[in-house]
């Protein structure tokens, strides 16, 4: 028996080695990009040119970083990245918050006040996460015109928005149809209306999938490259579109360290979210499926 | 009395599905009405719509004598507690017990006085300040029927409140239930799938099955004249027993002829009815199937058959055996000396028996 004991704690010893083994090899294998991102950001160009691509920096200095942020070249004008940074916050911002609170809505009328076609409607919402972007450049850059929003910040968001919602819808759809329905009849009885019910009952509850989809929408919004190059002109350009142009616009000598701290400065917003509120991300996920 | 709630003629379809059929019901003030039946029978579909949260389809709904059909739930001066409790997750209890207030528009002082009110009379004065989640189910049951009360409605609306509850407790708030009934002098429409508390709750009750009324009656008239077997079978617990018969006309009396397992046939005297179909079944409750010799009524006639099973309930003794090739329960005493395969004589009242139709299954 106890012989026995002793082999099965072996070969478990041994599969938990192998586990953290391969663990670890994943797990460097992903950290080394954002290593030599990091350390290539804190080089001088010099020592870039001289040193090895994964040797630590030997002076560590962050004037990659002051260049990428308020000097670095896009095409012909030299502020850095700052500018953007301001469109992508002025665009992710309102985007969110908007296309948040319509999925909210969406999803409590799917969920909660049943009529006839919610469930073609819901349907038609989800194929709207399906179609792929470029299929719309063209028509929305039509329906941009004839807004007269080409180009324009509100433009963006207004894309943003209208792309965001048939994701939000699903969140709040597939959140709110397990909080039981008795609920909005008691609502109803105690003579809360529509909108009473959502704003003192729904929302109060929501707080987990409010999360999720705030994670989901700023990533997605902060990272879209494509809308971003499509519908934006020179003073309204994401930071997306920035970053692409400082890698691709310089001149001479490449500056691998401004390129490195830009795409960090560039990714960090969405990655501060993730830390942050990541746990609440993987929370509000399963959230729903607990509750009975 | 005056009528609190009339339904008349009522209807309600779910697409091309007829789930309420030509409802007609009429409770007077203090009436305590109790909707029973098996699940899918309508009964709490009949709630929603007296409630106003479903639409009919044809009929009328009069709520203390005033036509409610197109009025909203809000508007009809009622209240509902439901099996889920539905108490507003995020919200402490007082504020789920004033929410309804709140909306209206009461002042504070009003809200804060019956809140006040209400949590004494259903002790609850120490969970105010909690949410729903750190209630027990009782708890919650309560805090639900606060959030009724509080509104001083016209008329009550249960819908299965005590499903959700262990078997004691179902027990206790039934007894709570009933009290407040008495004391409040409520008008109450409850919805239940449980023969037991449509029995002890109600001063009338209305038996559904697949969106018709069965019947209508007082507890003691659905108990004791049941309309038709499914009724006869629905109520009661154990329920009645159904034994196919044939009568045979005599001078004066009717001789019932039930035929043994063993094949042979036993009769029964019928003396207080005037005409009997030949082929017929007899409904006769366990209670009125006793074992001879303990307190022989004049009514009563002895007929012996074999036990299959006994069944000890405490108070009772449950004992099975066979009559007319149908499974029968008999009540004994507690402290029966019989044995499973061992023959019994079994005293049978026929004073209280109920004769069906075996085609249609109507009372005859």
């Amino acid at each position: 028996m106890i012989n026995n004991n002793y082999k099965i704690n072996y070969t478990n010893v041994i599969l938990r080695m192998l586990l953290y083994f391969f663990l670890s090899v994943f797990v460097l294998y992903y950290l080394l990009p954002l290593f030599v991102m990091v350390t290539t950001s804190l080089k001088s160009l010099e020592e870039i040119r001289t040193g090895s691509l994964v040797a630590l920096p030997r002076n560590i200095t962050f004037e990659a970083w002051g260049t990428a942020w308020s000097s670095a070249c896009t095409g012909i004008q030299c502020e850095g990245l700052k500018p953007y940074f301001w469109n992508s916050i002025l665009i992710a911002i309102p985007a969110v918050f908007i296309s948040t609170l319509i999925g909210a809505l969406n999803g409590y009328v799917v969920a909660q006040w049943r009529f006839k076609g919610a469930n073609i409607i819901f349907a038609l919402m989800l194929f709207g996460c399906f179609i792929p972007f470029q299929v719309v450049l063209l028509p929305m850059a039509r329906v941009l015109g004839l807004m007269d929003l080409a180009g324009s910040i509100i433009g963006l968001i207004f894309v943003h928005v209208i792309y965001g919602i048939g994701f939000t819808t699903l969140f709040f759809r597939n959140y709110y149809v397990n909080i039981p329905s008795e609920l909005v009849k008691a609502a109803k009885m105690d003579g809360a209306t529509f909108l009473r019910i959502f704003w003192s009952i729904f929302l109060p509850l929501s707080l987990p999938i409010i999360v999720v989809t705030i994670i989901w929408q700023f990533t997605q919004i902060w990272n879209d490259f494509l809308f971003g190059v499509s519908f934006s002109e020179a003073g309204t350009q994401p930071i997306t579109v920035a970053l692409n142009n400082i890698v691709n616009s310089t001149t001479g000598v490449k500056e691998y360290n401004v390129d490195m701290a830009a795409a960090i400065i560039a990714a960090m917003p969405t990655l501060l979210v993730y830390i942050f509120a990541g746990k609440y991300f993987i929370r509000g996920l399963t959230a729903g499926s607990v509750k009975g | 009395m005056s009528s609190i709630l009339k339904i008349k003629d009522v209807n309600k379809k779910f697409g091309k599905i007829s789930v309420l059929n030509d409802i007609n019901i009429n409770i007077d003030k203090g009436d305590f009405l109790v909707l029973v039946g098996p699940s899918g029978c309508g009964k709490s579909t009949l709630l929603n719509c007296i409630a106003g949260l479903e639409k009919i389809n044809g009929g009328e709904i009069f709520i203390n004598n005033k036509d409610m059909s197109e009025v909203a739930p809000k508007d009809r001066d009622i209240a509902m507690v439901f099996q889920s409790y539905a108490l507003y997750p995020t919200m402490t209890v007082e504020k789920n017990i004033t929410f309804g207030m709140k909306v209206r528009g009461t002042s504070e002082e009003i809200q804060k006085e019956k809140l006040n009110e209400v949590a004494k009379q259903l002790q609850i004065e120490s969970l105010l300040k909690r949410k729903p989640g750190q209630l027990s189910g009782g708890q919650r049951q309560r805090v639900a029927m606060g959030r009724a009360l509080v509104r001083n409605p016209k008329l009550f609306l249960f819908d299965e409140p005590l499903s959700n509850l262990d078997a004691k407790l179902r027990v206790e708030m039934r007894t709570e239930i009933k009290r407040l009934h008495y004391d409040l002098g409520a008008s109450m429409v409850y919805v239940t799938h449980d023969q037991i508390e449509a029995m002890t709750l109600a001063t009338k009750i209305v038996v559904m099955k697949d969106g018709f009324i069965q019947q209508i009656g007082t507890p003691a008239e659905i108990y004791n004249y049941p309309e038709n077997i499914f009724v006869a079978d629905f109520m009661g617990s154990p329920p009645m027993n159904l034994i196919n018969a044939t009568a045979q006309k005599e001078k004066d009396y009717y001789k019932i002829n039930i035929k043994m397992e063993d094949g042979s046939i036993s009769t029964l005297k019928e003396k207080n009815k005037s005409k009997l179909p030949h082929e017929l079944i007899i409904g006769i409750r366990p209670e009125n199937i006793t074992e001879n010799g303990l307190k022989n009524k004049q009514s009563s006639q002895v007929i012996s058959s074999n036990i299959d099973i006994i069944e000890p309930a405490g108070s009772d003794t449950f004992v099975m055996t066979k009559l007319g090739n149908t499974e029968v329960t008999a009540r004994f005493h507690s402290e029966t000396k019989v044995k499973v395969g061992s023959k019994v004589n079994l005293l049978i009242d026929l004073d209280k028996a109920s004769y069906f139709d075996p085609n249609s299954g109507q009372r005859i």
